[in-house]
């Protein structure tokens, strides 16, 4: 049980192509996370999983069972929205049993399953409050026990924890992991924060414009994106994109280095790095600079670890060099993924 | 702990019924108010047009039509002509009143102070009480014997004495004197429309930004200042709304006319919808008073598109 | 210094305030006065009218209600706000959720054209509806009136309530569709529950605009059994062309405080849906 399937899909909203040819499958169990920048599809994509948009074009199937044009409540699935959708009628305890009784679950078989599911989140003494006078944290916790007490056979998330402060947020993010791991259940969840994605997801789809850009474990979308929108977005200073050519060389921050701190054993290459400016980050520094010659240099940054202890200066020009094994190269037209040695 | 699978799954690759299908729900669910709308509102539009092209009467309305008669023949009636007059003069002299007052009256009740409700409600009496019985009490303090006004007067000595400013008769006969009758019920037409227009200034007051009128005082504007230049260009589009509704409501009135004056003395207050109202009703001539109605609707689809102007402006603010 | 000059303010701003609703109020209190006053102290022009000259009576109230049709005019109004108020809640409470969830391009037209049609007053209208109800049967009848009213009520309170269903979020009821509630379910049992405030407010705005109404009562009602209090008391308790000015004014202190007290606790909101919600 939890298999969502999804072939052709697309969404237009007037013209616009909101949701564009989208193909895509989950594994039994897994966390799939949908990555993208705000107006890529993700949250329109999520929304027709649920049965809350209906698609323009494709076919949607889960567990086998075509459910492209099915409303939500003949889906076996649960949702929690970003704003966390309390209602603000109902206490704790209605919240959580408002999806058994709208489906005719009989009364005390509802009183077990929110005892369950509230214990399950420790939200047990909250039961009796309205959602008004719960904190954020609280409110989230509500909203997973109200999508869990039905036990759904997929999961979808739009955004949960965007709506909690930063300290609370690295909390929530490893409890729903670990509570997903342990329940098991199929989870979809949209977010636009690669950190929370690279955290959280057994799998990652990168989306943009409508489009899926790349699926991939984490590893893979950072080590290998599979083209320079992917390299760009994810990784944080992004991917450092070079001119040779007409293919783009790509390295990350970290694997440009001070030519001695490269471990070279299977071939360099290296630059001249101008520096222009220094951030330094405690456990990390950044240099950003230029490299090439003056009519085409390219801005370039370089992540160094705090431990490596090495005098640089704005204005100076040092070598740099990046691991052969470090390099990407992408076609400039199309801006994809090249297969092919270092040049 | 787990129970049996709750999930309700017995539809297998349908669609919903109805109740899931927005299209039609949306449709299903405002079809009766256009349907109501079109035959209450939409087929006497177009029927009160039809009888005034027609000779439609009490008796007999059979429609037999006969061009713009009605029309050529209500402009050229002298009492129309002072009806269509009157309506224009007691709106335009009313709602100008109405919206110097109402200005006061918000800017006063945008201060805190004790029994606000009090007199709140008090203020918002002529609005909130129905519009016939109100006037009625204003039939008897216009009363040509018993007016507390006269009696005001004469004790003072204004009235009533061989020497006196206003005259030496015991009464000033408020609704039975042209002058008087007129400016009584532009009177009554203020103190009706200014509850209404002061709670819209009052919410157009209260929606300008507290910050912008902070920051006009931290760059040393004077209050003068601050309302020539922030609070009037800020509340202009609610100040019209509110004066463009106190014109469609005195425009249209007829209570206050019928109640005080019933149009007298000989005419002299006629409005149009009072005109209409004794040609079409009591005098039966169906396509004459719908003639004369009709000459009210250019006026009030001026002030609509104005409405919707000034609403569409104030979004933006 | 300052206290002085805060204290002027002070006491211009009660002046004032106290100057209009003098104005606002004086024609109510003036009923007051003549309800409770002999016809004698009424009619003596050379008494003072402020006072009780001789000690208050209760002889027109008892007139008003034992030997006229004031109770009658008062269920008739009652019969017809009530029957009109669910006219209009079942027609314009399905209208306005369809307006303000589903309305896109065309169906944003309407609902200003529904707007409109508010602004299209009885004094247009009522030549022809006066034909159309007697065609149908209905002068002389209560139903005329029930029939008529949602002219003005219903365009007005789709008006007021598609600005309530617009400021609950649709999450909300994505929510409850994903949570096991069918489309239509989630207004019913989500939406509506949650608008209730706005529901009340078109309850009230329904009662109170029917019972205000004057036009239509005039033209499409004469028996005297049949009238609503709003025309009833101007135009019954006068005999021959005497007004029975004691009970006329008991008659409209009556029927207008308690409609006017509660049409004060929601007037707010009807200026609300009249600046359209152009006003946050």
């Amino acid at each position: 049980m939890g298999c969502v399937e999804i072939r052709g899909i697309s969404k237009l909203f007037g013209n616009v192509r909101a949701v564009d040819q989208v193909d895509l499958a989950t594994n039994e169990g897994e966390f799939l996370v949908l990555l993208g920048p705000s107006g890529c599809g993700k949250t329109t994509l999520l929304r027709m999983i649920a049965g809350i948009e209906e698609p323009t074009a494709g076919e949607m199937v889960t567990d086998g069972r075509v459910v492209t044009h099915l409303p939500p409540r003949m889906r076996d699935i649960a949702m929690v929205f970003q704003s966390y959708a309390l209602y603000p009628h109902m206490t704790v305890y209605k919240n959580i049993a408002f999806p058994l009784r709208a489906r005719g679950v009989e009364k005390e078989a509802v009183r077990k399953k929110v005892e369950w599911a509230a214990g399950m989140f420790k939200i047990e003494r909250l039961l009796d409050r309205k959602p008004r006078e719960l904190s954020g944290g609280e409110r989230q916790r509500v909203a997973l026990a109200r999508a869990m007490v039905r036990e759904p056979s997929v999961f979808l998330l739009d955004e949960p924890l965007s709506n909690l402060d930063a300290l609370l947020r690295a909390s929530a993010r490893e409890e729903l992991r670990q509570f997903q791991r342990r329940v098991g259940v199929t989870t979809i969840y949209v977010t636009h924060d690669q950190v929370e994605a690279m955290g959280l997801g057994d799998r990652i789809v990168v989306m943009s414009q409508g489009k899926i850009r790349q699926i991939g474990t984490p590893m893979e979308i950072y080590q290998w994106p599979a083209d320079t929108f992917v390299a760009t977005f994810v990784g944080s200073p992004p991917m450092n994109l070079l001119d040779q050519g007409d293919t783009l060389l790509g390295f990350r921050p970290e694997t440009f280095m001070p030519t001695d701190a490269v471990e070279g054993s299977g071939g360099v290459v290296t630059y001249p790095f101008e520096v222009t400016y220094l951030e330094y980050l405690g456990a990390e520094r950044l240099v950003y600079g230029t490299v090439g010659e003056k009519s085409h240099a390219r801005h370039v940054v370089s992540r160094l670890p705090g431990s490596l202890i090495l005098p640089m200066e704005a204005g100076k020009t040092y070598p740099f060099a990046v691991a052969l094994r470090d390099l990407r190269r992408f076609d400039k037209k199309s801006g994809l993924y090249k297969e092919g040695g270092p040049s | 702990m787990s129970g049996q699978p709750v999930s309700n799954l017995a539809v297998d690759g349908a669609r919903g019924g109805l109740l899931d299908r927005e299209g039609a729900l949306a449709k299903l669910m405002i079809a009766p108010a256009i349907l109501y709308i079109v035959a209450m509102i939409g087929v006497p539009f177009v029927l009160a047009v039809l009888y005034s092209l027609s000779d439609a009467t009490t008796g007999d309305p059979s429609l037999n039509f006969v061009g713009l008669r009605n029309f050529t023949a209500a402009l050229e009636d002298p009492v129309f002509r002072l009806s269509l007059w009157n309506t224009v003069f007691f709106t335009l002299a009313s709602q100008c009143i109405v919206v110097l007052l109402s200005r006061l009256l918000a800017t006063a009740l945008l201060k805190t102070f004790r029994g606000k409700w009090l007199v709140r409600f008090l203020i918002m009496l002529p609005w909130t009480a129905p519009i016939s019985l109100g006037t009625i009490g204003w039939l008897w303090m216009l009363d040509s014997i018993f007016s507390p006004i006269d009696w005001v007067l004469r004790y003072v000595g204004l009235l009533g004495a061989p020497d006196a400013l206003l005259g030496a008769g015991t009464n000033l006969y408020y609704l039975g004197i042209p002058g008087l009758a007129i400016s009584s019920i532009i009177l009554v037409d203020v103190w009706r429309i200014l509850p209404l227009a002061t709670v819209i200034q009052l919410a157009g007051l209260s929606s300008i930004p507290k910050d912008l009128l902070e920051a006009a005082e931290v760059d040393g504007a004077s209050p003068w200042r601050r309302t020539l230049m922030i609070t009037i260009p800020l509340t202009l589009p609610i100040t019209s709304i509110a004066f463009l509704f106190g014109v469609v409501f005195t425009f249209t009135d007829l209570v206050v006319v019928y109640v005080l004056t019933r149009g007298g003395p000989v005419h002299m207050t006629q409005v149009l919808s009072s005109w209409t109202f004794f040609k079409g009703i009591e005098g039966g001539d169906l396509a004459q008073g719908a003639a004369i109605s009709l000459f009210m609707f250019p006026v009030l689809a001026a002030v609509a598109i104005l409405i919707l102007r000034m609403a569409r402006r104030t979004e933006v603010v | 210094m300052t206290n002085v000059r805060k204290l002027a303010g002070r006491g211009g701003l009660y002046a004032l305030l106290g100057a209009f609703a003098f104005f606002g109020a004086f024609p109510f209190y003036w009923m007051v006065i003549a309800t409770f006053k002999t016809d004698h102290d009424l009619f003596s022009p050379l008494n003072n009218p402020f006072l009780f000259n001789e000690p208050p009576t209760l002889d027109h109230l008892k007139n008003l209600l034992f030997e006229t049709h004031f109770h009658t005019y008062l269920t008739n109004t009652l019969w017809v706000g009530l029957a009109v108020v669910v006219i209009t809640l079942v027609v314009a409470v399905p209208a306005a959720y369809s307006l303000a969830r589903w309305a896109r391009g065309w169906g944003e037209m309407l609902g200003i054209g529904i707007f409109l049609t508010y602004l299209v007053p009885p004094t247009i209208l009522f030549i022809p509806l006066s034909r159309f109800t007697s065609s149908l049967g209905l002068q002389e009848s209560l139903w005329s009136l029930i029939l008529v009213y949602p002219t003005f009520t219903i365009p007005f309170c789709t008006w007021l309530l598609m600005g309530f269903f617009k400021t609950i979020p649709k999450d909300i009821e994505e929510q409850a569709m994903i949570d096991g509630l069918s489309r239509f379910g989630a207004m019913w049992k989500v939406v509506l529950p949650l608008s209730i405030s706005g529901v009340l407010t078109v309850v009230v705005f329904a009662f109170t605009l029917s019972m205000h109404e004057f036009i239509y009562a005039l033209t499409f009602i004469s028996v005297s059994m049949k009238k609503t209090v709003s025309i009833g008391v101007p135009t019954e308790l006068v005999r021959g062309d005497v007004f029975q000015w004691g009970s006329l004014m008991a008659g409209a202190l009556i029927a207008s405080l308690p409609v006017a007290v509660v049409y004060t606790f929601f007037l707010d909101r009807f200026v609300a849906g009249f600046t359209m919600g152009a006003v946050k």
